[in-house]
């Protein structure tokens, strides 16, 4: 139980009398940072949340724009640190599992997934353990559901060594009548609980991610959750398909805290009441409390609300799935959450008091050591040659292949070089979007770079998912780098205009007192108005001028977006700074195009793009006066790079990855 | 041309092989449902990819054993086309349809990446408007590609010419004599762990897929 005496006596305060032991264990979970973001919610609020696209901002399962008036996209991050610190294989899977259901809570089909991997120091036998863990948990369950991990970025750093970072995002589509919402609706709906039957598996996950990790974590093992990814493929399918009917008044996920969070939210949005009776809940095991019942994370599980009258025809649905599909209560008018066992009344209470009424912490903030939030802590001080091989800038074909990253036939390949593309099948359109992922111990960097990824591609950023990864708010260092941080993220979003539509917050992230550097990763998704518009980090022709593009502020900022996008015809492929510069990302860009590049000016403070121009005579006459750039050099007929005080690297020379 | 497109609970390439017959071959396409047991339609049954029954068992153990498999069997027996592709390939050798079995990669990890193959054989319905030796590339997903027959089979289908593609340079699960694809006896039945429903457009990086589509396409129309 992690519930505070203060939180206890407002408990007693709010119901008027003792909590029962059920309700106990639900306030115990919702209550929980990782349920109720107390810590986190008021900064939160600072984050710019709307913008011409928007159609849902955060409070939803997951952040919805519009691509076209017939198309929606759904979006969502979400960290799965603590399971997978204490049980990799799993706590990965798992956490695919649940950012999967959220986007398809929204009535909306995944089409990819990204990751943002953090681990310890490359060579170490621990961060072996977790890599191989992690990256064969996402690659089992994503290739068995059938949603590609389209790319991502993979960290290593020591302070990661214990407590390595599992961030997963999904992207969904859905035509716009298809959307769905969370809110309860309709007296006398049935409330329809589907999937997977309920264990003992999970409890106490939520209060487990809201403590830190120590060296008798490993027990806590229990906490993890075991997926399914047959279950989940199933699921998917029939959830899909029910929506497709309209005959689904509300779908909310069970993730975190399980039945109790899920139906607490729904009575809560709906600004009505659900009573349930748990003796229909179906068990996988014998003898469960209706407090385990409540508060179990058992995986791959939906709730629906359907009118009666519909039932029927829903409940077809999922058994034509192989799906469990039962009815466990049904709406009330007054905002009460009625749980029964066996027909005795084990809970009743207000939902809110469960999603609403936590006093939100009012903790102490120092602001942060610049050093932990300012100074980058990639080593990129090396030259081109040893960065290739150097664990954190190498090519990560390794685990992109441990990916189906093809099935959907929508990923556009190859995949692991600059923002990833997809056009859309689905829509019988040309439209195409590009994501990126980047995460850094600054909003602005990260923010920053996945921007710059999108620009690259050919595309306009649309919308931003973020993961904030913190260590234990409670002390005032940590709860100051969070708020600065926060404070970051909005004032980077607004100048650059692209809205905040979904996120996570993933606190105590510590281990044996040690608390990761404050971690921000950014996943955006921009658009492209005909995916044969879009242009890859890889070299194309011979003969062509590189130039580079240097950024200082936001005013250049805005100038080169608006350069690079009006002179997509003229540009043959482009790239832009990642961690360690531009020339970096254009020795990667002549590998893979096997194209060889010569460059005469090294090094180019503030580089943050470089393009290769096809018409460069046309491009002076036509490029906005206030754009900063230079020609840095051009594109050659042999196979090697070279670069000013770098000397010659050969193409065609094999790499290994050395830790 | 008609095809008809297995879904398995659990397969993840059904829709893009749907895709591919539609809208890249312009074909008509239907789904078969895995608990089907009449199918009268269709010209050519495709065996789709993924995971179905989860991989739960052995790959495509369990789906060698649904209601439709029976119907797939008497179909293919009558002398019309069976294509599988990876898991469809995996489900063909569990059925019996084909002769083998399937490992777990030899480097125990799932392998998704573009793929040459070489084309060994044109006597078929799959591969007749091909040339043999040319080079194909086709992509390849899985987790037990690592195909094995015990000598005198293999020497058995080299004999008969039923090995159809060949991994080209390194072969990427450790499969016996790098076999990638193999019909049966009387060549209708063809699986194969590469996908040519991802080999259809520049973008997805190759269209060398449509060159095995098409060839059935042109040998249903030629009978």
């Amino acid at each position: 139980m992690t519930l505070k005496a203060k939180d206890k006596e407002r408990i007693v305060n709010l119901l008027g009398r003792k909590p029962t032991p059920t309700e106990e264990a639900m306030f115990d979970v919702m209550w929980s940072e990782h349920c109720s973001y107390r810590s986190s919610k008021k900064f939160l609020k600072l984050l710019p949340t709307k913008g011409n696209r928007v159609v849902q901002g955060p409070g939803e399962n997951a952040g919805i724009v519009k691509l076209n008036e017939k198309w929606y996209l759904a979006m969502k991050m979400e960290s799965h640190n603590h399971p997978s610190a204490v049980e990799p294989y799993q706590g990965a899977a798992t956490g695919v599992g649940g950012i999967i259901r959220d986007i398809l809570a929204m009535g909306a089909r995944p089409v990819a997934l990204m990751d943002s991997l953090w681990f310890g120091d490359y060579s170490e036998q621990k961060t072996q353990y977790y890599l191989n863990g992690v990256v064969s948990g996402i690659a089992d369950y994503g290739n068995c559901i059938g949603v590609p991990v389209v790319g991502g970025e993979a960290v290593f750093l020591p302070p990661y060594r214990d407590n390595p970072l599992v961030n997963v995002m999904c992207i969904g589509i859905m035509q716009s009548e298809q959307m769905l919402k969370s809110a309860a609706k309709g007296e006398g709906n049935l409330v329809v609980l589907v999937g997977s039957k309920t264990g003992r598996d999970g409890i106490g996950g939520a209060a487990f991610a809201s403590e830190e990790l120590s060296d008798e974590s490993e027990e806590k093992r229990p906490s993890v959750q075991v997926g399914d990814p047959f279950t989940e493929k199933l699921l998917i399918e029939a959830c899909l398909e029910a929506a497709s009917t309209k005959k689904v008044v509300a779908m909310q996920d069970l993730g975190a805290a399980g039945l109790t969070s899920s139906l607490s939210e729904m009575a809560s949005k709906g600004n009505c009441g659900i009573e349930i009776e748990l003796s229909r809940v179906p068990l996988r095991e014998e003898g469960m409390k209706p407090e385990e019942i409540m508060i179990s994370e058992s995986q791959e599980r939906m709730a629906l609300i359907v009118k009666p009258e519909d039932y029927n025809e829903v409940k077809e649905i999922f058994e034509r799935w192989g799906i469990d599909c039962t009815v466990i209560g049904k709406v009330t008018k007054e905002r009460r959450f009625v749980i029964k066992s066996q027909n005795s009344i084990v809970a009743d209470l207000d939902p809110k008091h469960l999603t609403e009424s936590v006093p939100p912490y009012e903790g102490a903030i120092k602001r942060p050591n610049p050093k932990r939030v300012n100074v980058s802590f990639y080593n990129a001080n090396k030259g081109i040659p040893e960065l290739l091989k150097d664990p954190n800038f190498a090519d990560k074909d390794y685990i992109y292949e441990q990916y189906d990253h093809m099935v959907g036939v929508n990923t556009v390949l190859p995949i692991g070089i600059g923002a990833s593309l997809m056009r859309l099948k689905e829509t019988e359109t040309d439209i195409g979007i590009s994501i990126a992922i980047a995460g850094e111990n600054s909003s602005e960097r990260a923010v920053k770079r996945a921007y710059r990824a999108i620009i690259a591609s050919g595309a306009e950023p649309i919308a931003i998912t973020d993961c904030l990864n913190f260590g234990n708010p409670e002390y005032p260092e940590i709860y100051g780098e969070f708020a600065y941080l926060v404070e970051e993220l909005a004032s980077t979003c607004k100048q650059l205009s692209v809205p905040v539509i979904s996120g996570n917050v993933s606190f105590y992230n510590e281990t044996n007192e040690e608390a990761i550097p404050p971690t921000v990763v950014v996943g955006m998704v921009g658009i492209l108005h005909d995916i044969k518009d879009a242009k890859r980090p890889i070299l194309k022709g011979r003969d062509n001028s590189i130039v580079a593009i240097t950024i200082k502020d936001t005013k250049d900022e805005l100038c080169a977006k608006e350069v690079i996008l009006s002179s997509l015809d003229n540009i043959v492929s482009m790239g832009y700074n990642g961690r360690a510069g531009i020339l970096l990302s254009l020795t990667k860009a002549a590998i893979k195009g096997d194209i060889g590049v010569i460059i005469v000016t090294s090094p180019i403070e503030d580089a943050a793009y470089w393009l290769e121009v096809k018409d460069i005579a046309k491009w002076k006459s036509t490029v906005n006066k206030k754009l900063r750039w230079s020609i840095i050099g051009k594109t050659t007929t042999d196979r090697y790079i070279q670069i000013k005080g770098q000397g010659q690297i050969d193409i065609g020379e094999k790499r290994n990855v050395e830790g | 041309m008609k095809f008809g497109v297995v879904v398995f609970p659990g397969s993840t390439c059904e829709k893009d092989c749907y895709y591919a017959l539609k809208e890249t071959l312009k074909q008509q396409v239907r789904y078969i449902w895995h608990t089907e047991t009449h199918i009268s339609d269709i010209d050519c049954i495709v065996l789709p990819g993924g995971f179905s029954y989860g991989d739960y068992l052995r790959a495509g153990a369990i789906s060698a054993q649904s209601p439709v498999m029976k119907e797939v069997k008497a179909f293919a027996n009558d002398g019309n086309l069976v294509i599988g592709i990876c898991n469809g390939f995996q489900i063909l050798l569990e059925s019996g349809l084909l002769p083998g079995a399937m490992g777990i990669n030899r480097s125990l990890k799932f392998t998704c990446k573009m793929q040459r193959l070489v084309v060994e054989n044109t006597d078929t319905p799959f591969t007749h408007t091909l040339k043999k030796g040319e080079i194909l590339n086709i992509p390849i997903a899985h987790k037990e590609g690592n195909y094995y027959i015990p000598q005198e089979g293999l020497n058995k289908l080299r004999r008969n010419e039923q090995i159809v593609f060949r991994y080209y340079g390194e072969n990427p699960n450790g499969s016996v004599d790098n076999i990638a694809g193999i019909v049966n006896e009387s060549r209708n039945v063809f699986g194969l762990m590469p996908h040519p429903e991802r080999a259809i457009s520049p973008l997805l990086g190759s269209t060398d897929g449509i060159k095995v589509w098409k060839s059935v396409i042109e040998w249903k129309a030629g009978r």
